[in-house]
């Protein structure tokens, strides 16, 4: 049997409300709920609720053979709590079928596995409680933010009892090895590791509506002939995409829906394939061989580094600003100092502060409430500074 | 390619950044083979002629054959209004100009019809006599050098260069560095406007000095959009040595410089500064400059009770100018209306971190830089404590900004000039 693992992320950060410097110490409040809500609305209809029943219905149809992941951040279920809980409610009915799984994640979608094994640890937990909370699922998958990963993170989610974990598996990382393949992590062989197959999953995500492509338009047809290609060894396909393409990022009338509707039976008429979940991948497939993974990969970019949240004078700053906290944190016993410090993690503010997009970088922009990296940078210290005044206290 | 150039000064006699910019322009357009007659009201003498030729309007004598044009001349006595004019000096210079010109008026007219006129080349208070006097002396300019092409640098010289269109029949190009919206506001010069369309619909190219400025002359002066093109300015490299001034204040320090005039803002400057004050103590604000409204802002600083952190400077020149930025953690432009603004850029260059306005052509082209609305006080006050308490943004300014200004070269702005010379001849050719 062949498989495909189709995994989506889904996560929306708590944005920050535009926050001035004679705020601090008088203002606690950070979050922009209109820009929240409103976007977080705006997805719901766009992406989350049909994409959501286009699901359902393949599972309908479809039953074993047509299973899914998905990892939803701590941050984008509050989210639904309060802004939409009608998708949360279609979240539980795709859990209810039996053929959805969901993986474990940092709570509010942070970088703290590349900072602070105590502080990640607590993190996973908490986002596990919220997925057993509405899921009822305990998750032995995990997926870290943006898909980084490393050794030695690898190694501390296998001690964390995880038997397997997803990350990028872009040709520049990989070498000559297939992303098509199980691996094992290097540090602790009992932890496997799901590679993204990241040229058939950024046709889906990137390049499906691009008309310069020369593979435009993407069928179902030709995308179960690349399948078909295959080598007969590669057995696991691994799709992982933002959940957000669909509808989103990939407008409704490119055809996305369509094509998702068309796959599986098209990969069933052509193909060995059938779609599992991340768990039955995992049991079904023996490593091949450990991936060496010395220093942090990311899904992100070309580089599929941790250059789009970290590297440059401001995001590093702020970064070592925010964990110099940790262990003050830790000592308070306020619930809103917590929550805070969850939500000041998220990744995203740390991406709205990358430089590296000035030469060409439009594409960006769509996903950033600022006007430029300097803005970022500034509203999130303000906030920060705030936040600091409070611990001292 | 030859072209007769109309600008009313050149460096090192300047009032501003006209001078420098047709300095920095001609320079470059000396790279492309284009050959200048740049005609100025007066020159001294020390003027660096190497790529062009300089002509002094006042050595220009005229002959029968214009007097003829007296009609013209006529036509234009009405003009001679004891207009309100804010050309682009300081206040003090122009009051010593306004003193200096208090001569005869109509001594000054019967000088017009001698055969030679000598100009102040300044901004006097008969500039607008001036300016058309010099328009007779481009009729004959232009009868006597060939060339392809009439280039105008701003209002001062636009009568120049319809009348040597209309002696020529040579293709006009003109180049707005400034319109009389951004000097008065809403508030402006009939006349001065009166010229400054003439001259932009009689122009077969207008070039702007930047997209706010373009926006202008579609919308305020209704020119066609088709021959309006933007080409931002450069900026020269800054010659002079790194002054190290040790400064005896433990205070950071943010500056203001420029006029202190309606469309340099500096009202918001004093706001921002007062709410900046209120959360950081360990700060000074300068304002460095002069200008009708310094009073009112010293009264302002005043009634906020901010002048023992708030300091007036006075105008600055030349070194002091360098000493002011070596001593600055930031500098602000909030201008209301800034066509261009090269002094962003002379901070940058000092390694100084600025917020400009997003109502400065400067702001289009520079992304190592804070840009805020002018009116926006509160985002101004923002990123003046952001630049003094976050290190890491001053310091990620000061790592790519000096090397941003140094990328904006002149030989870059003058290949887009000539592109626009050469639509606008094939264009003359094709009719």
């Amino acid at each position: 049997m062949k498989t495909i693992c189709f995994y989506f992320q889904v996560h929306q950060p708590f944005r920050l409300k535009k926050y001035r410097f004679f705020d601090i110490g008088s203002d606690h409040y950070y979050y922009d709920d209109f820009a929240n809500k409103s976007i977080m609305q705006k997805v719901a209809e766009r992406c989350y609720i049909p994409a959501n029943n286009l699901f359902l219905d393949l599972i309908n149809k479809y039953g074993d053979k047509f299973k899914i992941s998905y990892s939803i951040s701590g941050s984008a279920i509050e989210q639904f709590e309060k802004y939409a809980p009608n998708v949360l409610a279609s979240f539980q009915e795709l859990a209810k079928t039996g053929n959805v799984e969901f993986l474990a994640e940092t709570y509010s979608h942070s970088l703290a596995a590349l900072k602070s094994e105590t502080e990640f640890k607590k993190q996973v937990e908490l986002h596990e409680e919220k997925i057993y909370q509405y899921f009822g699922q305990k998750p032995k998958v995990f997926r870290n933010t943006e898909l980084v990963y490393s050794d030695a993170i690898g190694n501390m989610v296998a001690q964390m009892g995880y038997k397997s974990m997803l990350t990028e598996g872009a040709k520049h990382i990989l070498g000559w090895k297939s992303p098509n393949l199980m691996y094992c992590n290097s540090i602790n062989p009992e932890l496997k590791i799901l590679l993204k197959n990241y040229s058939l999953s950024d046709d889906i995500a990137f390049r499906f509506s691009n008309q310069d492509w020369a593979e435009w338009p993407l069928t179902t047809e030709k995308f179960a002939g690349w399948l078909k290609d295959l080598n007969d060894k590669e057995k696991l396909v691994n799709l992982f995409v933002d959940y957000e393409t669909f509808g989103e990022h990939q407008w409704e009338e490119t055809g996305i829906f369509e094509f998702l509707r068309k796959l599986p039976e098209t990969i069933f008429n052509n193909t060995e394939f059938v779609f599992g979940t991340t768990s039955e991948a995992t049991e079904r497939y023996s490593p091949v061989s450990a991936v060496h993974i010395p220093h942090p990969i990311s899904w992100a970019d070309e580089e599929r580094d941790l250059s789009a949240w970290l590297g440059n004078e401001l995001q590093d700053e702020a970064f070592s600003k925010l964990y110099e906290l940790e262990e003050k944190v830790a000592k308070s016993n306020d619930p809103a100092i917590q929550r805070d410090w969850q939500l000041l993690q998220t990744s995203d503010h740390f991406y709205y502060m990358c430089t590296k997009w000035f030469s060409d970088g439009d594409v960006h922009k769509y996903f950033n409430p600022y006007d430029s990296p300097y803005n970022a940078f500034i509203n999130y210290m303000n906030v920060l500074s705030d936040f600091i005044t409070r611990l001292e206290q | 390619m030859k072209v007769l150039m109309f600008g009313w000064e050149f460096p090192p006699h300047i009032s501003g950044g006209l001078g420098t910019a047709c300095f920095g322009l001609t320079k470059g357009l000396s790279h492309f083979d284009v050959e200048m007659i740049f005609v100025v009201p007066k020159t001294y003498g020390d003027e660096d002629q190497s790529f062009l030729k300089l002509r002094d309007a006042g050595d220009v004598e005229i002959d029968s054959y214009l007097v003829e044009k007296k009609e013209f001349w006529e036509k234009l006595t009405y003009l001679e209004v004891e207009s309100h004019i804010k050309p682009y000096i300081s206040p003090e210079i122009y009051e010593t100009l306004y003193e200096e010109e208090k001569v005869d008026h109509k001594e000054m007219k019967k000088k017009a019809f001698s055969r030679k006129f000598k100009f102040t080349g300044k901004y006097g208070k008969n500039l607008i006599e001036e300016v058309y006097r010099y328009s007779v002396i481009a009729a004959k300019v232009a009868t006597e050098h060939e060339f392809e092409l009439i280039h105008s640098h701003d209002w001062l010289t636009y009568p120049a260069g319809i009348m040597a269109k209309s002696i020529s029949g040579k293709p006009l190009v003109i180049h707005v560095h400034a319109t009389e919206y951004d000097r008065s506001g809403e508030s402006v010069n009939p006349d001065v406007f009166k010229i400054e369309k003439q001259g932009m619909e009689a122009a077969d190219r207008v070039i702007t000095v930047s997209n706010l400025t373009r926006r202008i002359v579609v919308e305020k002066y209704g020119i066609n959009p088709d021959k309006v093109v933007t080409v931002h300015n450069a900026v020269e490299p800054y010659t002079y040595k790194h002054i190290d001034y040790t400064k005896n204040l433990k205070e950071k320090i943010v500056t203001f410089l420029g006029r202190i005039t309606f469309q340099k803002g500096p009202e918001y400057f004093v706001e921002a500064a007062h709410k900046v004050l209120k959360k950081d103590p360990n700060v000074r604000f300068v304002m460095a400059g002069s200008g009708d409204m310094m009073n009112k802002m010293i009264l302002r600083a005043a009634e906020l009770g901010i002048t023992t952190k708030f300091h007036f400077a006075g105008f600055l020149k030349g070194p002091d100018v360098f000493k002011m930025f070596s001593m600055s953690d930031v500098y602000v432009m909030p201008s209301v209306s800034e066509p261009f603004g090269i002094s962003p850029l002379e901070a940058m260059s000092s390694n100084v971190p600025v917020i400009v306005s997003k109502q400065s052509g400067v702001s289009e082209i520079l992304t190592h830089a804070i840009k805020v609305d002018f009116w926006d006080v509160d985002a101004i006050a923002d990123s003046i404590y952001a630049l003094l308490n976050y290190k890491s943004l001053p310091d990620t300014f000061r790592k790519y900004g000096k090397t941003e200004v140094e990328n904006l070269k002149w030989e870059n702005a003058a290949y887009k000039v000539v592109q626009v010379y050469k639509s606008a001849i094939e264009e003359e050719v094709n009719l």
